[in-house]
């Protein structure tokens, strides 16, 4: 079981035109920085990003877009991003909006072996769209499959050689149910460490989620609104 | 007439010793500052967050540590951490007590329109979706009438909407008003120096006045 590669370049080698990719991250926060960088660089097209959200202009997912390498965004909020704006208005990109605890339910249910769940979020809305309904208790409910992602791209705290996960604050988000829901996990770390070093009690992802780890190097870690109040 | 700071004023009262609270962008964000102090309230961030404190101090700043409009925040003590899918869960399984969020319509059967305008960029809906089609208590933040000056209170909403039959309270500049479905905007309370024309004549949906109507006690 070897799960360490060297870099970025290496941890995506098999990543092709046309590829569906789940990318940890809200908003700015926890982005698999390394690996985007990669994409970018390798240049591979038409592919299909599952995001909470699109990144900025000139960071995170907004990379990809400006180099035209996105078809499709799978996402719940997608407003920072000028160049996004303009695919989307052009035709040149396709938006398919979930609602936020839909998109990371999706993810868990692939976690967990479950072809779909069902939820309330978007009954009686145009979410609901062709979807099977079903009542529960007097209650509707929506039909929702599980994400059937070939790839997922997440960004840890910590990671030990075993593919163990530690995530930092509000960076869990969505790298952990993407982490785990993934069919190949890739995970970028900013530390990453022998197995054994991590306390399994502090463990967050278990590593038999994760196929690949590696190292970042030089996390930029942009602030999208930093707010302040004044000390006194 | 009250401006952003008194609709979150008033806002705040609502809020009882105990609760859970996740607050939306805007307004309701405002809330946090008029919280009485005293009170043990949690504030739930949706990406991943249970015990949100103030902004930092410049030069805390922590990339790491934002709030669900991706400003940097602060923890508190007892602050939990966790992902977007049990962040979503414990919303989903009513955990959470009040739910504060804004809108650009509601109708009088407590529907809710905030996420989309047709032939206008579309953002998303975020997690606005999850949040009114699961929260017990939901309370809309808003002003009465839109920038046009058309009414935002409706007999149905004319927008997209983000959920059905949900909204329990509105709180606008001019008024307090609990929707009760098949009855209509019950007026609750109008803002200091309204009178109950005037938020008559802003509200396009059913105003239900029932007896004198209470001044807000905003103080």
């Amino acid at each position: 079981m070897n799960k360490v590669v060297k870099d970025a370049d290496e941890a995506i080698m098999d990543i092709t035109d046309g590829a569906t990719i789940m990318l940890g991250g809200f908003g700015l926060c926890g982005i698999p920085e390394n690996c985007i960088s990669a994409l970018v660089k390798k240049g591979v097209k038409d592919l299909t990003c599952i995001s909470n959200n699109a990144g900025v202009d000139d960071f995170g997912i907004g990379l990809m877009l400006k180099t035209r390498q996105v078809k499709k965004m799978i996402s719940s909020y997608v407003g920072e991003n000028a160049e996004f704006e303009r695919q989307l208005l052009s035709g040149e990109l396709e938006v398919d909006l979930i609602p936020q605890g839909t998109l990371a339910t999706r993810c868990m249910a692939a976690a967990y072996g479950m072809p779909a769940v069902w939820v309330r979020a978007g009954v009686g809305t145009e979410v609901a769209e062709g979807k099977e309904v079903r009542n529960f208790g007097g209650v509707d409910y929506l039909l929702e499959y599980a994400f059937d992602a070939p790839f997922a791209i997440v960004k840890a705290w910590k990671g030990d050689t075993h593919g163990n996960l530690v995530f930092r604050k509000t960076t869990r988000n969505f790298n952990m149910p993407m982490a785990m829901g993934g069919k190949i996990t890739i995970a970028e770390v900013e530390e990453l460490v022998p197995a054994g070093a991590i306390d399994p009690d502090h463990v967050h992802v278990p590593g038999i989620y994760v196929h690949r780890i590696f190292q970042g190097k030089q996390y930029e870690k942009r602030i999208e609104q930093r707010t302040v109040r004044s000390k006194s | 007439m009250l401006d952003k700071n008194g609709i979150a004023r008033r806002i705040a009262k609502e809020v009882k010793d105990g609760y859970y609270v996740n607050l939306g962008i805007g307004i309701p964000t405002l809330v946090a500052n008029y919280i009485p102090r005293g009170l043990n309230v949690t504030l739930q961030s949706e990406n991943g967050m249970l015990g949100m404190g103030p902004f930092p101090v410049e030069g805390d700043e922590d990339p790491d540590l934002i709030n669900a409009g991706k400003q940097t925040i602060t923890e508190v003590p007892g602050t939990a951490y966790f992902d977007s899918a049990l962040s979503f869960g414990m919303i989903r399984a009513g955990k959470v007590d009040l739910t504060i969020l804004g809108a650009m319509e509601v109708s009088e059967e407590g529907d809710i329109a905030n996420w989309k305008i047709p032939g206008k960029m579309v953002k998303g809906m975020g997690g606005a979706m999850d949040l009114v089609a699961a929260a017990k208590n939901i309370i809309v933040a808003m002003q009465h009438v839109n920038k046009a000056g058309e009414s935002k209170l409706l007999p149905r909403c004319s927008l997209p909407l983000t959920g059905v039959k949900c909204v329990k309270k509105i709180v606008t500049e001019l008024a307090v008003l609990e929707v009760v479905p098949g009855k209509g905007f019950v007026l609750l309370e109008r803002a200091p120096g309204v009178t109950v024309e005037e938020i008559r004549k802003a509200t396009a949906g059913k105003l239900v006045v029932e007896g004198d109507v209470p001044e807000m006690d905003i103080a």
